[in-house]
C-alpha cells in the first residue's frame, strides 16, 4: 500500500457564473520515502491538488469526488479538528514564499517550539532544545543565538530553511512542498534542493514536489506527474519523462525550456494557452494545441494508458487503434 | 549612424549609490550614520549594434539598476553612457535627451504592472507615437498600430480591448509592440521572461529573435536564468554586487567560465540533460551590498580566495578574449 492514495480526485470551484472544474480526475500515489514531482504551468491545478490533500482549499473550492488516503486511512473526509491533527504530525508543507509562512511577531523558536508541542508531549523546555536542534539540522550558523530571532531577520534562502524545520519539526511521513525554492535566487535554489532531499532521505519522509521548473523535478524527484488543464497528462519515472516524454503536451514542454549547452536557433514552442477553467475543450483539453491531434481527441477524453514505455500518457496516440495509425 | 559590430551603446565607469539612511531625526536620535547603497559601482562595457548584450546575476547584483540607467530611468552618480557616439551624461535636458531615448525602449518584467489597466491597447501601443510626434493623423496611427499588433503576432482588432483580456504572454506581446512602435534600434529587456511559464517564455524568446533579425534590433537583456541566457545572448557580463566580473561572448563563457563566481552560477543550473553530474557544493549568501566585502566582493564565498583578495579590489582586465576581475586568473593561479 501507498504511502498517500489519490484516487478520481475531483476539485470544484462554485461561482456565479457556473461551476469550475479545477482537477478532474486526477489519481497517484506517493511511496513511503518517494519524491513525487508534480510539474505543470500556472493553472494546471498542481497546487490546488497540494491544498486538496493538506485540507486546506479555500472556499468556494471543495472536494466534489474521489478519495485522499493517507496510510491507508481517508482523510479527504476529516471533521476541520481531527484534519488539524493530520496537518503538521503526518503531513507537513511548505509553500514558495517563507516570509509569508512565518508570523513576523514571533520569534522562529517560539514558532517552531509551538508546532512541536502542539503535536507532541514535549516540555517546553524540550520543544526549545528541540527546535535548536532542527535550525542546526537545516543549516542554519549558531542556532542557539539565532533561536529567538524573528523572520526578517533572516535573508530569503535562511527563511526558506526555518520553514524546512517547521515542516520536519514533528516528523512527517509527507511534506508537499509547493514551489519551495521559486522565490529563492539560483544559488540559493541549489542549496535548498539538496538540503530538502537529504533531511528526508535520513528521515524517510515522502515529498510531493509541486514545481514549474523542470529543472528542479529532474534533480529531485523519483517520479512525475505532468498536470495540464486540471489533469494528469503523463506520469512516469523521472528519467522517461524528461528523457523520453510521451504526451506531446510534455514534448512540447520539454522542447520549450532552454537547455544550456543545447545549441538551437529557435526553441520548439506550443502555439496558444493553456485554456481557462470556463473554457476547457471537449475531450483531450490539450486538442486545440496539440500538433499530433486526430478526430477521436476532440470528442473522448483520453485517460491515462500504457505507451510501451515506463510511462503512463493520458493521450490516444497510445490507444490499440491510435497506435496502428501513428507507429 | 554606426556601422554593424560598432558599439552602439557604451558604458564607462557608470556608478549608481542610493541613499538608505534612515530619516534625519531618526539618525540623530540614535546616533546612526548615513548608509549609501551602492547598487552599481563603477562598470565598464560595450553593446554593439545587432548583437544581445546579457547581463546576468543575483538578486541586488544591480543588473536591473543598469537597465533603468541606461534608459534614464536613473541618473548615475558618476560615469558615462553614451549612446551611438552621444554622451547622454552630458545632455542636460530631457529636451535634448529625447531624440536619442526615442531609440531605445525598454521592456520590463510584469507584463500585469507595466500596462495601464484603464488604457486600450491601442492608446498603450500608439503612446510613443504621440509622445515623439512621429505620426501626424489619427488614422496613420491606427494603421501603425495595427501593423505593430501583428507584428508580435497579435490580431490588429486586439488594440479595441483592454489588458486584463488578455494572459500573461500576450500581455508581454503588448509590452513589445508598444516599444517597438518608436522604431527603436535598441530595447533594453529586464527580465522579460521570468514572470511567463516555459512554453510561453518560448514563444516569446522566439519572437524577440524574429524581431531582432528581421528590425536589425540590438538588446540588452537582462536575467537571472542562464540558461535563457545561453539561448540568447552574443556577449554575457556576469554582475555581483555592483560590479561586473566576467564580460565574455556567451560561447566561451558557457563552456570555459574563468571567474569564480561564473563557475558558481554554472554550478547551480539543474542538469535537465540527466547526466548525472553532481552540482557543486555552493555555499554562502550574497552579502549585503549596504556593507559590502573589502577587497573582492566575491572572495567570502571563493573557495580560491588569498589574502589579496581581502584586501584589494580586483580590476577587469583581459586575458583570452575575456575580460575578467579576479586575481586568481590574474596571477595564473585559476
Amino acid at each position: 500500500m501507498a504511502l498517500l492514495e489519490v484516487e478520481h480526485l475531483r476539485v470544484e470551484f462554485e461561482t456565479r457564473r457556473g461551476n469550475l472544474i479545477a482537477i478532474d480526475d486526477v489519481s497517484l500515489a506517493i511511496e513511503e520515502g518517494e519524491v513525487l514531482g508534480v510539474v505543470g504551468e500556472s493553472g494546471a491545478g498542481k497546487s490546488i491538488t497540494g491544498m486538496a490533500i493538506i485540507g486546506l482549499l479555500e472556499p468556494p473550492g471543495r472536494v466534489t469526488g474521489g478519495e485522499i488516503r493517507l496510510a491507508g486511512r481517508r482523510i479527504d473526509n476529516l471533521a476541520y479538528d481531527s484534519m488539524r491533527r493530520i496537518r503538521g504530525k503526518e503531513i507537513g508543507a511548505i509553500f514558495q514564499d517563507p516570509l509569508t509562512s512565518l508570523n513576523p511577531l514571533y520569534g522562529v523558536g517560539r514558532q517552531l517550539a509551538e508546532t512541536i508541542m502542539a503535536h507532541t508531549d514535549a516540555s517546553p523546555t524540550a520543544a526549545r532544545a528541540r527546535a535548536i536542534q532542527l535550525l542546526g539540522e537545516v543549516g542554519i550558523p549558531a542556532p542557539e543565538r539565532r533561536i529567538d530571532a524573528y523572520p526578517h531577520e533572516f535573508s530569503g534562502g535562511m527563511r526558506q530553511r526555518v520553514v524546512i524545520a517547521l515542516a520536519l519539526a514533528v516528523n512527517p511521513r509527507l511534506i508537499i512542498a509547493d514551489e519551495p525554492t521559486t522565490a529563492l535566487d539560483v544559488s540559493i535554489q541549489a542549496q535548498i534542493i539538496q538540503l530538502l532531499k537529504g533531511l528526508c532521505r535520513e528521515h524517510g519522509t515522502a515529498i510531493m514536489l509541486i514545481t514549474h521548473d523542470m529543472g528542479v523535478i529532474a534533480e529531485t524527484a523519483d517520479r512525475v506527474a505532468v498536470m495540464y488543464a486540471g489533469r494528469i497528462a503523463e506520469v512516469g519515472p523521472v528519467r522517461d519523462v524528461v528523457k523520453s516524454a510521451k504526451h506531446p503536451y510534455t514534448k512540447g514542454l520539454m522542447g520549450s525550456i532552454p537547455i544550456m549547452g543545447r545549441e538551437v536557433e529557435r526553441l520548439s514552442q506550443i502555439d496558444g494557452s493553456m485554456p481557462r477553467l470556463n473554457a476547457i475543450p471537449t475531450g483531450c483539453a490539450f486538442n486545440p494545441r496539440c500538433p499530433d491531434g486526430m478526430a477521436r481527441c476532440g470528442v473522448e477524453r483520453p485517460d491515462l494508458m500504457a505507451t510501451g514505455g515506463p510511462n503512463r500518457a493520458a493521450c490516444w496516440l497510445y490507444a490499440p487503434l491510435g497506435v496502428a495509425v501513428h507507429g | 549612424m554606426a556601422e554593424a559590430g560598432q558599439p552602439i551603446v557604451e558604458v564607462v565607469g557608470l556608478a549608481r549609490y542610493f541613499d538608505v539612511s534612515k530619516p534625519w531625526l531618526a539618525r540623530v536620535l540614535q546616533g546612526q550614520p548615513r548608509l549609501t547603497l551602492k547598487a552599481v559601482d563603477g562598470i565598464d562595457f560595450a553593446i554593439r549594434r545587432g548583437e544581445t548584450f546579457s547581463l546576468v546575476g543575483e538578486s541586488g547584483c544591480g543588473k536591473s539598476t543598469v537597465a533603468r540607467l541606461i534608459v534614464g530611468l536613473h541618473r548615475p552618480t558618476r560615469g558615462h553612457i553614451r549612446f551611438d557616439g552621444v554622451d547622454l551624461t552630458a545632455l542636460g535636458t530631457r529636451a535634448a535627451q529625447a531624440p536619442f531615448r526615442r531609440r531605445m525602449q525598454m521592456i520590463f518584467q510584469d507584463p500585469f504592472a507595466s500596462l495601464n489597466p484603464r488604457w486600450r491597447v491601442r492608446d498603450i501601443v500608439a503612446e510613443p507615437l504621440r509622445a515623439f510626434a512621429l505620426v501626424a493623423t489619427g488614422e496613420t496611427v491606427a494603421g501603425r498600430v495595427a501593423e505593430l499588433l501583428t507584428q508580435v503576432g497579435l490580431s490588429a482588432n486586439d488594440g479595441e480591448k483592454y489588458p486584463h483580456e488578455f494572459s500573461g504572454g500576450q500581455r508581454q506581446r503588448i509590452s513589445i509592440a508598444r516599444a517597438l512602435s518608436g522604431n527603436p534600434e535598441f530595447l533594453v529587456c529586464d527580465e522579460p521572461t521570468s514572470a511567463l511559464d516555459v512554453s510561453v517564455q518560448a514563444q516569446i524568446l522566439n519572437l524577440m529573435k524574429d524581431l531582432q533579425r528581421r528590425l536589425g534590433l540590438t538588446y540588452l537583456f537582462i536575467s537571472h536564468n542562464l540558461a535563457v541566457i545561453d539561448h540568447v545572448s552574443d556577449r554575457v557580463g556576469v554582475m555581483y554586487l555592483g560590479r561586473l566580473c566576467e564580460v565574455a561572448d556567451a560561447q566561451s563563457l558557457f563552456r570555459r567560465p574563468r571567474h569564480p563566481y561564473t563557475r558558481l552560477l554554472l554550478d547551480t543550473i539543474p542538469d535537465l540533460a540527466m547526466t548525472g553530474r553532481a552540482r557543486g557544493p555552493v555555499a554562502g549568501e550574497v552579502p549585503s551590498p549596504i556593507a559590502p566585502p573589502p577587497g573582492c566582493a566575491f572572495h567570502p564565498r571563493c573557495p580560491h580566495a588569498g589574502e589579496r583578495c581581502r584586501l584589494e579590489a580586483p580590476a577587469l582586465l583581459e586575458h583570452d578574449g575575456a575580460l575578467i576581475a579576479c586575481h586568481g586568473v590574474e596571477e595564473g593561479r585559476l
